[in-house]
């Protein structure tokens, strides 16, 4: 599966209705540790069809944003039958990642 | 795993300009070449929009860009990258153990390029407070203090260029400075007197901070008076340096009081067949270029030590 871009009128579709767990990143085009980390995202979308990655541009979705308090980026939260289940700021190794979603 | 078997030429820690430079140097002479990242390529410039002091690009290069390119050209040559964190080494073993979150590495030679990171500054609360009012890195953070007051803690170029960069976003920017003249550069210090909604607090050091659930305000110590102030922010951004990534390399790798690993023009560590590129080792000038100039050193130092061997 490759990254999902969710917006605020799909998320609740996307993110909360998903069977399988979903990796919430929030991020934009403009900060250097969201980059950073873009290539892990794509790996783990290409490597791990039972996650799925959605990106969430916190420019162009300023309200999906304040509905969850977005005070750094990136953050990535991981949902889990529609439930949020942990948040992490900043760059994250792939390692860490997959266990947050297993 | 059949990855935990191969014994690599050389395996190179960090894909910074120095890792991907002795990259490119090292599968060029012919050794079987691994990269360890623990993210993208690039390290710090990846965080640096616009770099001017790299020849080659007159009308600059984005760090990130730069960063992708170095591990392309690396890459084309046969070099191979696995996005992982080192957890730790045993570089006296024969061959050299790399243990990583991903599985064992096993190498002839090393070339440390884990690079430097920023410092904190070591108060109680400040990890906790991280993406809740603390930051390191105001280009990223920034937006997301927009109209709100924050301070920026240090007075080096770093400090000077992101209280710029927050004045045109937040209310109020009050940069804390431990000393009563700045280090940045000369280009800044006009800006920064002339921009209305920056107060510079001399003498002063960052003591507590305090927080209900986010940051709300720090104390600050007068350093001449003793005197303590109280400060109600949003936002604080620590700017106060860097540090070199070597905690693991500690008992094994020779490292100066301030952490970097002992090295010179040679790259040459106090272990044969284990060499230091970059800002991680103990240098004059730590630039993009004279990183990637380590890492064309390293190679050939690394290069040279298993031809004698063999």
């Amino acid at each position: 599966m490759s990254v999902i871009h969710a917006t605020n009128a799909n998320f609740n579709e996307i993110v909360l209705g998903s069977d399988i767990p979903v990796l919430v990143d929030f991020f934009a085009t403009w900060c250097g540790p969201c980059r950073m980390i873009a290539p892990i995202l794509e790996e783990i979308a290409a490597e791990h069809p039972e996650y799925k990655i959605v990106k969430i541009d916190v420019d162009e979705e300023p309200d999906l944003a304040t509905r969850f308090g977005i005070m750094s980026i990136p953050t990535l939260m991981v949902f889990k039958k529609g439930e949020l289940v942990s948040t992490t700021m900043g760059a994250q190794p792939k390692a860490k990642l997959l266990s947050l979603l297993a | 795993m059949s990855d935990s078997v191969k014994i690599y030429d050389t395996v190179i820690l960090g894909g910074g300009p120095a890792g991907y430079t002795a990259a490119l140097y090292a599968v060029r002479s012919g050794l079987s070449t691994l990269v360890l990242e623990k993210f993208s390529p690039g390290g710090q410039m990846t965080q640096t929009a616009q770099i001017d002091n790299y020849p080659g690009f007159h009308e600059g290069i984005d760090g990130f860009t730069l960063g992708y390119q170095m591990q392309l050209g690396a890459h084309r040559f046969g070099a191979e990258t696995v996005q992982t964190e080192v957890l730790s080494v045993d570089l006296k073993a024969e061959p050299k153990i790399i243990t990583t979150d991903m599985g064992v590495y096993l190498a002839q030679t090393v070339i440390v390029a884990t690079g430097a990171d920023h410092k904190h500054l070591g108060i109680e609360g400040e990890t906790e407070l991280i993406g809740r009012g603390v930051g390191y890195c105001a280009a990223c953070d920034g937006m997301l203090y927009r109209g709100k007051t924050v301070a920026v803690v240090g007075g080096g170029n770093t400090a000077a260029a992101d209280a710029l960069f927050l004045s045109r976003v937040c209310a109020k920017v009050y940069l804390i400075h431990r000393r009563d003249a700045l280090r940045a550069s000369k280009i800044y210090h006009e800006p920064l007197e002339n921009t209305g909604n920056i107060q510079i607090l001399w003498n002063a050091t960052v003591e507590t901070l305090h927080s209900d659930k986010k940051l709300t305000g720090a104390t600050l110590r007068q350093v001449k008076t003793g005197e303590t102030v109280e400060l109600p922010l949003d936002g604080l951004f620590v700017s106060v340096g860097q540090a070199p990534n070597t905690l693991m390399f500690r008992g094994q790798l020779d490292l100066d009081k301030e952490g970097y690993i002992v090295s010179g023009e040679t790259t040459e560590t106090n272990i044969p067949g284990v060499y230091a590129a970059g800002d991680v080792r103990t240098k004059e000038l730590r630039q993009v270029i004279t990183a990637a100039a380590d890492g064309a050193v390293a190679a050939h130092m690394a290069e040279g030590y298993l031809s004698a061997k063999r």
